[in-house]
């Protein structure tokens, strides 16, 4: 046990904090739309240069080429998160395309693809759910015929993030319709330009389209735009989704939350009296403290297993059902303790922090379904982490 | 940076939970709940013998000068086996107390015979930790003790006390001393008896050669870390045993762990429950390292671990069906474990209020 970083590493921040010291001033105000700017795509050039983001991605597709080194990445985001920094660009492209191409694309793929990708040039959707087929997502419908030198895919996705402001999709599809369930699928990437495509915004109980429904009728693809060949699509999503779980409960979000609504509560006053002199809101807070910091520190046990290269088990499986929850709790918090006031949204007058306390309620309550609902992690961590017996299969009528 | 435990730790821990697995099974527990033993005497020289009485004695005095997250890894696996032993009180709280606020010739006097395991010593700090009841308390005047010390730990056996007064002073009084009625509490916990101390002009030594007020804050901080250890050992073990229970019993023509209802069940469980070992191990290696976070971190831990701690005993009881309720099983040894350690030495509600005062978000 030492929770100090070591000379090196030290080294390292320093020139983390330099970085930000000379060039914070020219990160992007608004971050996280899904179209990156160009001020957003500067930055982002800047940050690859200078190893900050796409540390690990080798040079020759549009990387830093550094060596992993979970530390120093663990660093970057401390001093970044410190100085209210945005880190670089996280949509669906960058965290789950990248790593799935590296892994399993062609020489070919790897060089058109990646290199735009992590400048944000080339902004990505993930066409996997479809209305029948969510926890179940190998059920999946979508179909896609051979044609010639061509796939033809008809069918629908849902949940698609972003569909409306991307180039290209990375697609699940079904290719071998005798082939056993699992067996039968095929991870296509494509172009979103592509005539027979229809994308629908999807609003959801926040008001916002956060999702869209995406439609494709006689839709053509050269069948060389296959990732890992035919078939082999369900193991291809099985390694992206793992880059997905990863990203889901981090607590360093709960961390920064927690801080938001303990200045808050210091701040906000009832009858006079300020939120945190109230016993009940003050117990909770101290409650909900209490358990980001057993995540914040389950985090660090994590970060030391993965830097050792030893598997966590059942301690990395409990993340993203403990970390949403935890979200969604800490903005329960706020809402209760802003009392009348926690229920005000869109523009209205006396609104706190822009509306954000309700939105992220609600938000956290589809992060709690989405990526795997809570149910379908129980079922992960009772069979995976503690070994329990799968549910038997219904026998057929 | 490295958040996790050394191979030394790993077999440490490993070689106290084989001794346990040998020398405290079931039917030993279940022997000395039956006969309201003071402890298992078998199971504590055990225990002696790998050198848990002594971990936190340093070795000028015969002990392991071992830290807090070792003693933590000790106190995990006593809560795993519901051993009948001391531990909390004379291995973890007097050591800090004598080492902190002691005189050279009181270490000298005690400190080897802990760290053999030879003598015990009971801790009478409860008005000071979770509150003073009506009627409890204990003045110190002239060398002498009046009053009463309520839910005294590792008391039944105890060759010496460590005694906290109205105002925080220690004191070190023999367990034969003239004026001392050592009366037993029965809890619901039997494998951990606790004491009440009544004193009629009792002579004790002041243990004031070093800050008694700093010491006594540092063994309620370490006792509260070993308390949330204990739970988190009990806890998973009743996660192991429910787990156990759900692969062997058929309903409905199928393994009852195999419905989700019931797998979800244990899923909760472990997530809940998981977590709080980082907060432990954090709040053990914070006691040892950061000075300025240990009381903070360990009153999380306690807190926290004890309301998950509930959590877990009564689902597993549940997974477990009628035959948790039982007896025959004894799982209630471990759901009375966990019972016990929530209220001891500060509740859930009054802990997290102590957080609260030591952030400066409530008056104290």
């Amino acid at each position: 046990m030492d929770l100090a970083y070591g000379p090196e590493y030290e080294a390292f921040r320093a020139e983390v904090r330099a970085f930000i010291a000379q060039h914070g001033a020219q990160a992007p105000r608004r971050f996280g739309v899904s179209r990156p700017s160009e001020e957003t795509q500067n930055w982002q050039r800047l940050l690859i240069e200078h190893g900050l983001t796409a540390r690990t991605i080798p040079k020759e597709y549009g990387g830093y080429g550094a060596e992993p080194d979970i530390l120093k990445s663990r660093i970057i985001a401390e001093e970044f998160t410190a100085a209210g920094l945005p880190m670089g660009i996280a949509n669906q492209g960058i965290s789950m395309l990248v790593p799935t191409l590296l892994e399993l694309g062609t020489e070919e793929q790897k060089k058109k693809w990646i290199a735009p990708t992590l400048r944000g040039e080339v902004v990505w959707c993930q066409g996997y759910s479809e209305p029948g087929s969510g926890s179940d997502l190998a059920s999946l419908q979508t179909k896609a015929v051979e044609d010639g030198d061509d796939f033809i895919i008809n069918g629908q996705k849902i949940w698609t993030s972003t569909a409306h402001a991307s180039d290209m999709i990375f697609c699940l599809v079904r290719t071998e319709p005798e082939a056993k369930k699992h067996e039968g699928i095929s991870y296509l990437i494509f172009s979103m330009q592509t005539p027979g495509i229809e994308v629908r915004p999807l609003k959801t109980m926040t008001g916002h389209a956060e999702f869209n429904e995406v439609f494709f009728t006689d839709v053509r693809v050269p069948k060389k735009d296959i990732v890992a060949g035919r078939g082999h699509g369900w193991f291809v999503a099985n390694a992206t989704l793992k880059h997905e779980r990863g990203m889901l409960g981090d607590p360093n979000q709960a961390g920064t939350r927690l801080k938001e609504i303990t200045d808050l509560m210091h701040k906000e006053t009832m009858d006079g009296t300020r939120l945190i002199d109230h016993p009940v809101y003050r117990d909770r807070l101290v409650a909900l403290q209490a358990r980001v910091f057993a995540m914040q520190f389950h985090g660090l046990r994590l970060l030391t297993a993965a830097a050792k290269g030893e598997d966590p088990g059942i301690a990395r499986l409990i993340v993203k059902l403990q970390g949403c929850e935890l979200n969604h709790q800490l903005a329960a918090l706020a809402i209760d303790a802003l009392g009348e006031i926690g229920v005000l949204y869109e523009d209205s007058p006396h609104l706190r922090a822009q509306g954000a306390w309700q939105h992220r309620y609600m938000f956290d309550l589809g992060l709690i379904i989405g990526g795997g609902t809570a149910q379908i992690q129980k079922n992960i961590i009772s069979e995976r982490g503690l070994g329990m017996p799968r549910e038997p299969k219904p026998a057929k009528a | 940076m490295e958040f996790g435990l050394s191979e030394d730790q790993k077999l440490l821990q490993e070689s106290i939970g084989r001794t346990l697995e040998k020398v405290s099974p079931l039917e030993r527990v279940r022997k000395a709940a039956d006969e309201h033993a003071a402890y298992a005497g078998d199971v504590w020289q055990a225990l002696s013998e790998l050198g848990v009485a002594g971990m936190l004695i340093a070795e000028e005095h015969g002990g392991m000068g071992m830290g807090l997250l070792d003693a933590a890894l000790a106190s995990e696996m006593l809560g795993r086996h519901v051993a009948p032993a001391p531990f909390v009180a004379t291995a973890v709280m007097a050591p800090i107390a004598l080492a902190g606020a002691g005189s050279k010739a009181q270490q000298a006097a005690w400190l080897p015979k802990l760290a053999s395991g030879e003598a015990i010593t009971g801790v009478a700090v409860s008005e000071r930790a979770a509150g003073a009841r009506e009627g409890a308390g204990v003045a110190a005047s002239g060398g002498k003790l009046n009053g009463t010390a309520l839910f005294a730990l590792d008391a039944a056996g105890a060759d010496i006390f460590i005694v906290a007064d109205k105002t925080g002073g220690l004191h070190l009084v023999t367990g034969d001393a003239k004026g001392l009625t050592r009366i037993a509490l029965t809890s619901i916990d039997l494998t951990r008896p606790l004491g009440e101390l009544r004193f009629d002009n009792v002579e004790a030594e002041p243990l004031s050669s070093g800050d008694a007020g700093a010491a006594l804050k540092r063994m309620v901080d370490a006792g509260r870390v070993m308390l949330a250890a204990d739970t988190l050992g009990a806890g998973w073990a009743m996660i192991e045993k429910a787990v156990a229970y759900a692969g062997e019993r058929k309903q409905f023509g199928r393994v009852i762990g195999s419905f989700q209802a019931v797998k979800h069940m244990c899923a909760e469980m472990a997530a809940e429950l998981e977590p709080c070992r980082s907060l432990v191990w954090y709040a053990a290696h914070a006691f040892d390292t950061m000075p300025d976070e240990a009381s903070l971190i360990a009153a999380h831990a306690k807190a926290l671990t004890s309301e998950t701690g509930r959590f877990v005993a009564r689902t597993a009881t549940e997974v477990h069906g009628g035959m948790g309720f039982t007896d025959l099983v004894g799982l209630h040894y471990w759901f009375k474990r966990i019972g016990l350690n929530r209220q001891l030495l500060g509740s859930p509600e009054r802990v997290r209020h102590e957080a609260a005062v030591l952030q400066g978000w409530a008056a104290d």
